[in-house]
């Protein structure tokens, strides 16, 4: 095993992780204005049709996937006998976040 | 910090990591497939309102996040700043109790 490639994927794992953490209360209040009235989250979604902004989400959909796809990878190497496929599981992880940064690209 | 709570939050970081594993694969379809088109409050609150489905998994989703979230800060906030001691895990206890109130607010916000 390439010892960089898995400390990579160690180091976007919990960046992404952290990254996300401080992003889930500002996810959780913009939800949740949907308690004081439908258009008041209209408001919110109108501001997140800014071309930046939009970046800034197409980012944060990445980082999740990213997270998702090394926290399989974590619980890959630690539960099933692939100790030889650290860095096949590293792409993979990857390739899952390319993948849907993609789509969600493609959505937008 | 004994033996015993090391390997319990180490438990409950993999189960919950397990269950959002679940969770975050559901909400990414979800999202491409909403996002087509543009979003309107009226177009997600169609999908929620009242819907005991979508408010059972997004429950799930935000008590994983609760668990999930603060143990795995804790690690990195450890590992990076050398951040030990009761204040810490004060701090990470806030962290979850922050996450879980605003993250059943947003779920309510979305089915009631």
């Amino acid at each position: 095993m390439n010892v960089h490639t898995g400390t990579f994927a160690a180091f976007v794992h919990r960046a992404s992780g952290v990254l996300l953490t401080l992003f889930l209360p500002v996810h959780f209040y913009a939800i949740g204005t949907t308690l004081e009235s439908a258009a008041a989250f209209d408001a919110l979604l109108v501001w997140t049709q800014m071309p930046l902004v939009k970046f800034g989400e197409w980012g944060i959909v990445v980082l999740l996937a990213a997270h998702l796809g090394g926290g399989l990878r974590v619980l890959a190497l630690e539960f099933l006998p692939w100790r030889d496929w650290q860095k096949s599981l590293a792409a993979a992880a990857a390739a899952l976040a390319l993948a849907v940064g993609l789509a969600f690209a493609l959505a937008l | 910090m004994n033996f015993r709570t090391q390997t319990f939050l180490w438990v409950a970081q993999r189960a919950s990591a397990a269950v959002l594993a679940l969770c975050v694969t559901v909400h990414l379809a979800t999202m491409v497939y909403a996002i087509r088109g543009g979003l309107s409050a009226a177009e997600i609150l169609s999908r929620t309102k009242g819907s005991v489905g979508w408010l059972m998994f997004y429950t799930v989703f935000v008590l994983a996040v609760t668990v999930h979230a603060p143990i795995g800060l804790r690690s990195v906030v450890t590992e990076w700043f050398g951040w030990r001691g009761a204040a810490r895990d004060v701090f990470l206890l806030g962290l979850a109790m922050l996450l879980a109130a605003m993250g059943m607010r947003a779920v309510f916000g979305v089915f009631l």
